[in-house]
């Protein structure tokens, strides 16, 4: 088991999910995909399908309309998942926090469906790519 | 029990998994450095299956529960039932049977098989549509495929593996003919298809369907998916080393690289095609290739 524990640090497969996000997170995220950041080093990838996905990437403040998608994804992803709070929106709604649609940040709609959730938070608007890899590593350390 | 070891251990499940998944990472760190990227470390393929086998399975609603959960592991045991019978020929450690190639050619075809099972079950609209996918492009492959291997057999004058390996070790290898030469370019884009790589990878379709056929899988199911699919690209490759070179094991391992270099460049140089045209490509081009090369071999030349 211990082994099998350690082959998940190794391979973490991503599923990117944007949740009234504004888009600028999710083409930072592409970066990490390029030479100079290659994150496959680490055997990280993304992934089409959240049934795949062992974190799941979501980027933006969530809104009303948001929040039953993200709950619905969550669901179908298999556990243990680490989810990964992106950009000020993810962690702290950012500037839209007092704006009529938005029904929370991730993490208060997430732990209302799942208690024992983990969550890594990355903040910055976009994240630079080095802070993407030093967030996804020290949440490794946490699972 | 001699045969339980064959099946278990040397030629079969463990040897071909440690093979597979080494290729697996050999088709990643390639694809990386042609893309000027770094590329993941060499364990990788073996941590991709741990990490799938220690997550959850989630059966869909829909699914029809055991046979989700048994299609993948007949599809895993078939493969490596292949691989076995085609390296235990290859080493020469038995004689083999008449018809063993037939028999090897369709246990590859029976992971599509059971993938169309899974697709179809889970009732998920995109697995559909990537079944259709998957089946159509099952018919178009196999019929230049099966025209080489009747060629090759009616070469040899038999349909047993050991018989097309002893016709080359004495009349020289098919490669190294026109005939062999066209069949082989043929036979490397018809595995290219079964493997479900770049240029025919229609029922995966990442970008297109979220990963088509295989969306609703999770956790073992997936690992036993990826673990066929690593040995497949093993076991594909030996398949084309028989029936094209068929000898000696230094040569064997050469044209395995040789071949895994060019299906890793026709999966990094090419776009996707559509479901219409890998059909027309291979019912159309690659069979008239076949037949050509057919005709060649019949004058000899």
């Amino acid at each position: 088991m211990d082994i099998l524990k350690k082959s998940f640090k190794k391979s973490i497969w991503v599923f990117h999910l944007s949740t009234a996000a504004c888009n600028n997170c999710d083409i930072e995220v592409l970066e990490l995909l390029t030479p100079r950041y290659d994150v496959e080093r680490f055997g990280i990838k993304l992934v089409g399908s959240p049934r795949h996905a062992d974190a799941l990437l979501v980027c933006g403040s969530v809104n009303a309309h948001a929040k039953p998608r993200l709950l619905e994804v969550y669901r179908q992803t298999p556990k243990p998942c680490l989810v990964v709070a992106f950009g000020s929106c993810g962690c702290s709604s950012g500037i839209f926090r007092d704006s009529y649609s938005i029904v929370g940040p991730l993490d208060k709609v997430l732990k209302e469906e799942d208690p024992d959730v983990k969550i890594v938070y990355i903040p910055g608007c976009p994240p630079k790519p080095e802070a993407m890899i030093e967030g996804i590593v020290m949440g490794l350390g946490a699972i | 029990m001699k045969l339980l070891f064959y099946y278990l251990i040397f030629p079969g499940f463990i040897f071909a998994s440690v093979i597979g998944l080494l290729t697996v990472w050999l088709d990643r760190k390639v694809s990386a450095r042609v893309q000027w990227r770094q590329g993941p470390p060499w364990y990788q393929g073996f941590a991709d299956i741990g990490k799938l086998l220690y997550k959850e399975v989630i059966i869909p609603e829909e699914a029809f529960g055991s046979g989700f959960i048994a299609a993948p592991l007949f599809g895993l045991a078939s493969v490596v039932l292949a691989v076995t019978i085609l390296c235990v020929s290859f080493f020469s450690m038995s004689e083999g049977f008449i018809g063993d190639i037939i028999v090897v050619w369709y246990l590859f075809a029976i992971p599509a098989i059971a993938l169309i099972y899974i697709g179809s079950t889970s009732g998920n609209p995109l697995s559909s549509v990537g079944v259709s996918r998957e089946i159509k492009l099952l018919l178009s492959y196999d019929l230049p495929m099966i025209i080489i291997i009747v060629m090759m057999a009616s070469k040899a004058g038999s349909f047993s593996i050991q018989s097309i390996m002893d016709w080359q070790r004495i009349n020289g290898s098919n490669i190294s003919n026109w005939y062999g030469i066209i069949s082989f370019a043929v036979a490397i884009f018809c595995i290219q298809a079964k493997l479900g790589r770049v240029p025919f990878d229609l029922p995966e379709a990442e970008t297109e369907l979220g990963s088509g056929i295989l969306m609703e899988l999770s956790g073992g199911v997936l690992a036993a998916y990826e673990l066929s699919k690593a040995i497949m690209l093993f076991g594909l490759p030996m398949f084309l080393i028989i029936l094209f070179w068929g000898k000696g094991i230094i040569g064997g391992i050469l044209l395995y690289l040789l071949i895994m270099v060019l299906l890793i460049l026709i999966k990094n140089t090419n776009p996707r095609v559509r479901i219409d045209h890998a059909m027309k490509y291979f019912w159309g081009w690659m069979s008239g290739a076949a037949i050509l090369a057919g005709i060649l071999a019949y004058f000899g030349v």
